[in-house]
């Protein structure tokens, strides 16, 4: 199956960044396919390269890149509420792109499920 | 995209304290533009965001209420609002910016689970 | 339909109107919303109720990283991320009630 995923929170603030990573670990381990991963609202912060979590704690904005890295995972970031909140291209974690609302309908039509994380 | 799905988008939140009304907003218009099919519910507090008379002057943010009314012109039609929400909010239709359909919470609850993607803000 | 709550039921109104909206299906309790699956709070009469009219499933981590793993009300049934998975692929649909 086709998953779509929509994080409207960003990281570390909130639980829905953690929870839509482990579903999309989830999925691919059962053999299912995430076509892309669309960060709305806040959700754009966790495509900030300039992250730096204390080192014992987990890399969320990592974690994203090596499943797009390893899986192909599209990570899309909402150009709108990404510029709103000073996320740009130079500062674009590695395999994120920004892009249009579009490709969040796009998400809707073209996946069999689209699974919304947020609060 | 050829296929047309159903899109169903719920508005939980009132406007203004946070950005989800007015960020759906956006979603909404642009769902439309790729020819889906689109509706809007409003339920609980997200039923505050039709509420006629809003006046953001005083706290320096951008009023989005009047576009709830452009919605009209890209051919989104279906506002639905949840009967026992406005009325737990002491609102009836007068109260509200645009023409909705209201529905009681069965009827709401059938509606969703005939859609293909519901987005919730 | 598969309803996913992440809200807690004693501070937000998402699961009781999930109740009062929806008719039938699954409902998956996952973050704070976790806390709905436990016995011995406020909640659980309704939680008796709602089991008359849905398939109530917990997402076991989280109920786990808040030390309620062994108060989960009877009947309800904890489900790990992939379960979580499976619930969104054998429904037909799924809706978020942020």
């Amino acid at each position: 199956m086709k998953f779509g995923i929509v994080v409207n929170e960003g990281p570390y603030q909130h639980q829905s960044s953690d929870s839509a990573y482990l579903f999309c670990k989830a999925a691919i381990e059962k053999g299912h396919e995430v076509w892309r991963v669309f960060f709305y609202h806040d959700g754009v912060n966790n495509a900030s390269k300039l992250t730096e979590p204390p080192q014992d704690d987990r890399h969320i904005v990592n974690r994203w890149s090596k499943l797009n890295e390893e899986h192909g995972v599209d990570l899309v970031v909402c150009v709108a509420a990404a510029l709103r909140r000073g996320i740009q291209e130079e500062n674009l974690a590695k395999g994120f792109r920004i892009s249009g609302l579009g490709q969040l309908v796009e998400a809707g039509v073209k996946t069999d499920r689209l699974v919304v994380f947020g609060d | 995209m050829s296929d047309v799905k159903k899109f169903m988008f719920v508005n939980r939140k009132a406007p203004h304290g946070t950005i989800y009304a007015l960020e759906s907003l956006e979603v909404v218009l642009i769902t439309a533009a790729f020819d889906q099919d689109v509706s809007l519910v409003f339920l609980d507090d997200g039923v505050y965001q039709l509420k006629k008379g809003q006046q953001t002057k005083g706290i320096a943010t951008k009023n989005f209420s009047p576009a709830y009314r452009a919605l009209e012109g890209y051919d989104i039609e279906k506002l639905f609002v949840e009967k026992e929400s406005m009325e737990a909010r002491g609102l009836n239709e007068q109260d509200l910016l645009v023409d909705v359909t209201v529905l009681g919470s069965a009827e709401m609850g059938e509606l969703m689970d005939r859609q293909d993607v519901v987005l919730s803000f | 339909m598969l309803h996913i709550i992440n809200k807690s039921p004693l501070t937000n109104s998402a699961l009781d109107s999930c109740l009062r909206v929806a008719q039938s299906g699954d409902i998956l309790l996952i973050e704070d919303a976790v806390y709905a699956a436990a016995s011995g709070n406020a909640f659980e009469g309704k939680m008796r109720e709602a089991m008359g009219r849905f398939k109530i499933y917990v997402l076991l981590p989280d109920l786990e990283a808040r030390g309620l793993a062994d108060s989960i009300i009877t009947g309800v049934s904890p489900v790990d991320y992939g379960g979580f998975v499976d619930l969104t692929a054998t429904n037909k649909n799924c809706q978020s009630w942020l």
